[in-house]
């Protein structure tokens, strides 16, 4: 069995997706860094059971996705998914087409028309480029005064994708929110990342502890995870008074952080499921 | 001293790194002495390099 490795830097992730793979017999890992990739198009072959992909950039991971897909290979994740969770409105659309909740997303295409938005869904909202990660260039949004100020910021200053405007309504989740990971349609663990900062990601200083799967997370990351199209992916849930709604989903999930939390060993269920995959078993 | 021919230097601080015997190309690790985020550029010989920055479309 050939497996694929697309990736650039080894972070502690990908390491630990190393190390299961190598205590698999049988398992031949050929490892393909995206910055050394070219590609003949519609010519080139590779002889591979299956890529796995953990790149870190976004766009070499979704177009490599492609060009893997394009010569017949089979991707986990599939560039069908790193197409929807890489963009937040795609996957907003795809969550409310399967019923998942989320909180109230409102998008728009120019300064004036995303502040009538906002003034139309009450403040505070957070405005998140659509294609981004890490936290990175969130706006939590109290009132006009700010609302002005930020969309004329991003108006003059934003590059291209910062000219559409993903609007989502602030959830208050006290200080935490929860990352559940979904592997071939099982939730297999879920932590809760603590922050005093309104932003929790564990990449920005969130804490991680360990959360239980309960029914209800179970069933609604099963949902948020089909409802992008499967695969091994990351959900961001916010519980609220409502009931848990679904932030974000990721293609590329980090699991570092949570492995010895959950005490789960997350990536060896990830091989597990890559395997399958490969064997044509999913 | 560490053996400099089995050892990569820090190109910041200029301290002897000793990979791991599993040590990958392409992996970050930390310099011991001044922090600095390194990535192995070669395992045989021995290299590593400044990670590289953060860029647009990191993530997950």
């Amino acid at each position: 069995m050939k497996i694929g490795l697309l990736h650039s830097l080894i972070r502690k992730d990908e390491k630990f997706l190393i190390d299961e793979f190598k205590k698999v017999k049988g398992v031949e890992l050929i490892m393909i860094d995206d910055r050394e990739v070219t590609f003949n198009i519609g010519k080139d072959k590779l002889n591979v059971d299956v890529i796995v992909e953990r790149s870190i950039n976004h766009s070499r991971a979704l177009h490599g996705l492609r060009l893997f897909e394009s010569a017949g290979i089979k991707c986990v994740n599939t560039y069908s998914v790193a197409t929807v969770c890489g963009d937040k409105l795609l996957t907003s659309c795809a969550l409310a087409e399967h019923n998942v909740p989320q909180p109230e997303v409102r998008v728009a295409f120019t300064e004036e028309s995303a502040l009538k938005a906002i003034e139309e869904m009450g403040y505070p909202v957070v405005l998140k480029p659509a294609v981004g990660s890490w936290g990175r260039l969130l706006s939590k949004i109290n009132d006009r005064d700010s609302a002005e100020a930020i969309l004329e910021h991003k108006t003059v200053l934003g590059s291209y994708h910062h000219s559409i405007f993903y609007i989502q309504k602030y959830v208050e989740k006290s200080g935490k929110d929860i990352r559940s990971f979904v592997v071939g349609g099982q939730c297999i663990a879920a932590i809760y990342r603590t922050s005093p900062h309104w932003i929790t990601n564990t990449a920005r200083g969130g804490v991680a502890t360990n959360c239980v799967v309960t029914d209800e997370l179970n069933d609604i990351s099963v949902r948020a995870a089909k409802a992008v199209g499967g695969g091994i992916v990351a959900i961001d849930v916010f519980e609220t008074a409502e009931g848990l709604m679904v932030n974000e989903v990721n293609y590329t999930m980090e699991y570092k952080n949570s492995i010895s939390t959950t005490g789960v060993n997350i990536p060896q269920k990830m091989v597990e499921y890559i395997l399958q995959v490969a064997e044509g078993r999913k | 001293m560490a053996d400099s021919s089995s050892a990569a230097e820090c190109p910041v601080c200029g301290a002897q790194i000793q990979l791991a015997a599993d040590a990958v190309k392409g992996e970050l690790i930390e310099c011991s002495d001044c922090g600095t985020e390194l990535e192995i550029i070669s395992i045989d010989p021995p290299q590593v390099h400044e990670a590289p920055q953060e860029e647009e479309d990191w993530g997950e």
